[in-house]
């Protein structure tokens, strides 16, 4: 597939803010049950809403420039049924509503205990608000997951891995960047983030390595024989039909060299796994900001282009038919 | 039901693209806008196109041979890039199996053209919207025109009849006794998508005759071996007889 720097965006944009929100939501329930002390609660919960929001905004403004009109995107609400990209496309608006009103709960300090009692839990009213905002966000990395792993011939993207790859992702940019940004507004929980991001970054990097083994090792259903129905061992196209290309050869090739193909999924596997995690250390260790900010800006880089690997390496079969001009 | 579809004979087929031009004629000047095509006699000639025809080499030279395939929408009886539509501009009447797409509800995400494993739907690059072969739906149904012409472009132009157009549910229509009678198959029946369209297989013409056909067993010159010769002395009938 080729792929569209619009959906690259909209993916890993949308997955920093997602975990940044987890993040939030993780802190806050420690502290609700008194296994961390939030002293400064308000500008924290607060900006961190706020960034999570300009997070989701920004990946939601990539998308529009995948489509080919639009202003009519507002259809495309219509078949949540059947299409997990409908379903994405509800989700996402739902779980900014949830990151808002969470912020808004904590700008206002406006947190009754709606179970009653002061006692265990404190911050009840948004801590609740909070916890539904993170089904919504598991919500929305299941649906953008399946859009891909739902196409059965698009062999690479067909696995639960999708789905696991694009969770663990998101949540480890999100954790590194609430790293950072626990390292500016309540530095006790840096390296209660610091642990996630490194914990999540770990697996991600165990899943992202199963999907590449799986990945290398895949038996294409399709072939020249059962594309044109010819049973012959030896089918060498001629023409496609057309010389000077179509959408069929545009959308679907990457076009890339092998070369630049393979450096992509070293920088890839390089700039997402080892690099952050250097810096995130380097940062806790000595806890100067500038390396928690290169940490999420590397693993924020690599993952532009694990999910540029991810779209070049599926090989959809209609690239049968595109052979040989 | 009716499911209406092609069905391409490929060992008539000779590669001509006289259907891919006759679509994009047809198709061109409908009521649903113009198909892009952008320098078409000039360097890089692009634009988009209901139907194309592909050729392919067969076997090892000197025993090769030419298979020219055309490659439109097979109307697929589970269609995967209809429930992947997040609008529902792309569907599947229920009337007769057409799988269309809305123009004017379509917002260009190109997602049903991910999930067509054949390729058959290409992007317009003006109108920006998801265009594929129609069966010349304002055709087939246009009752000012003779009832010989309601049918697609492609298969009126085709000028050796390789193209065959039709119901597939109808077991005593001319594509379904094709499909039956002469191996029709479906591209990539791996994917369970279960095209409407139809190919029809190369067929060699051969005539099996077997020894015994050339010579007959009961020729009567054989029986009697060397003709009985006229004995020149003897009268003949005419000598002895008279009228």
């Amino acid at each position: 597939m080729h792929p569209a720097f619009s959906v690259i965006f909209l993916t890993t944009l949308i997955g920093a803010g997602q975990g940044l929100f987890l993040a939030l939501v993780t802190g806050q329930s420690y502290a609700a049950v008194g296994l961390v002390n939030v002293t400064n609660p308000n500008e924290f919960y607060t900006y961190g809403s706020i960034v999570a929001i300009l997070f989701l905004i920004a990946g939601l403004g990539a998308s529009f420039f995948h489509l080919g009109r639009p202003e009519r995107a507002w259809r495309s609400a219509a078949r949540w049924r059947t299409s997990w990209l409908s379903r994405e496309v509800i989700v996402l608006p739902i779980f900014m509503s949830m990151v808002f009103a969470y912020g808004l709960l904590h700008y206002f300090n406006w947190d009754p205990n709606i179970l009653g009692a002061e006692q265990p839990l404190q911050g009840q009213l948004s801590l609740f608000i909070g916890i539904i905002g993170a089904v919504v966000c598991f919500a929305l990395f299941l649906s953008t997951g399946m859009i891909y792993a739902c196409m059965k011939f698009l062999q690479e993207w067909y696995t639960p891995l999708t789905v696991i790859n694009y969770t663990l992702l998101g949540s480890a940019s999100g954790f590194m960047l609430a790293t950072l940004h626990a390292a500016i507004y309540e530095p006790g929980l840096t390296s209660l983030y610091g642990v996630w991001a490194t914990i999540i970054t770990l697996v991600a990097l165990l899943t992202r390595l199963a999907s590449l083994y799986r990945n290398a090792r895949i038996k294409y259903k399709s072939s020249m024989q059962s594309a044109i129905g010819v049973r012959h061992n030896n089918i060498d196209q001629k023409a496609m039909g057309m010389m000077g290309g179509s959408f069929n050869t545009r959308e679907f090739f990457h076009g890339a060299s092998p070369f630049w193909f393979r450096s992509i999924r070293w920088t890839f596997l390089i700039m997402t796994f080892p690099v952050p995690l250097a810096f995130l250390w380097a940062g806790l260790e000595t806890g100067i900001q500038v390396f928690l900010l290169l940490a999420f800006i590397s693993q924020y880089l690599g993952l532009i282009a694990e999910r540029w690997f991810f779209f070049a390496q599926a090989n959809h079969p209609q690239n049968i038919y595109y052979q040989a001009i | 039901m009716t499911q209406l579809a092609l069905v391409i004979d490929l060992n008539v087929c000779v590669g001509c693209h006289a259907c891919v031009t006759s679509c994009k004629q047809w198709n061109t000047s409908g009521p649903a806008g113009f198909m892009s095509d952008d320098n078409p006699y000039d360097k890089d000639p692009n634009g988009t196109f209901f139907n194309r025809v592909q050729s392919f080499e067969i076997g090892e030279f000197p025993k090769t041979e030419m298979v020219h395939f055309p490659k439109s929408c097979l109307h697929c009886e589970d269609p995967p890039c209809v429930p992947v539509c997040p609008t529902g501009a792309s569907y599947k009447r229920e009337e007769d199996g057409i799988v269309l797409v809305d123009y004017d509800k379509c917002i260009g995400c190109k997602y049903c053209s991910w999930a067509c494993p054949y390729g058959a739907r290409e992007l317009d690059e003006h109108q920006k919207v998801m265009k594929k072969c129609t069966l010349c739906v304002d055709r087939i149904y246009d009752e000012t025109l003779p009832e010989a012409e309601r049918k697609p472009a492609c298969v009126l132009a085709c000028p050796t009849s390789a193209r065959l157009f039709g119901d597939v549910h109808d077991p005593d229509s001319q594509v379904s006794t094709a499909i039956r009678e002469e191996g029709g198959y479906a591209l990539m029946p791996e994917w369970g998508t279960k095209p409407a369209n139809h190919y029809l297989p190369r067929r060699k013409q051969h005539i099996k005759i077997h020894e015994d056909e050339l010579i007959r067993a009961d020729n009567p010159l054989k029986k009697e071996g060397v003709k009985p010769r006229t004995i020149i002395d003897e009268p003949t009938l005419d000598d002895i007889t008279s009228w």
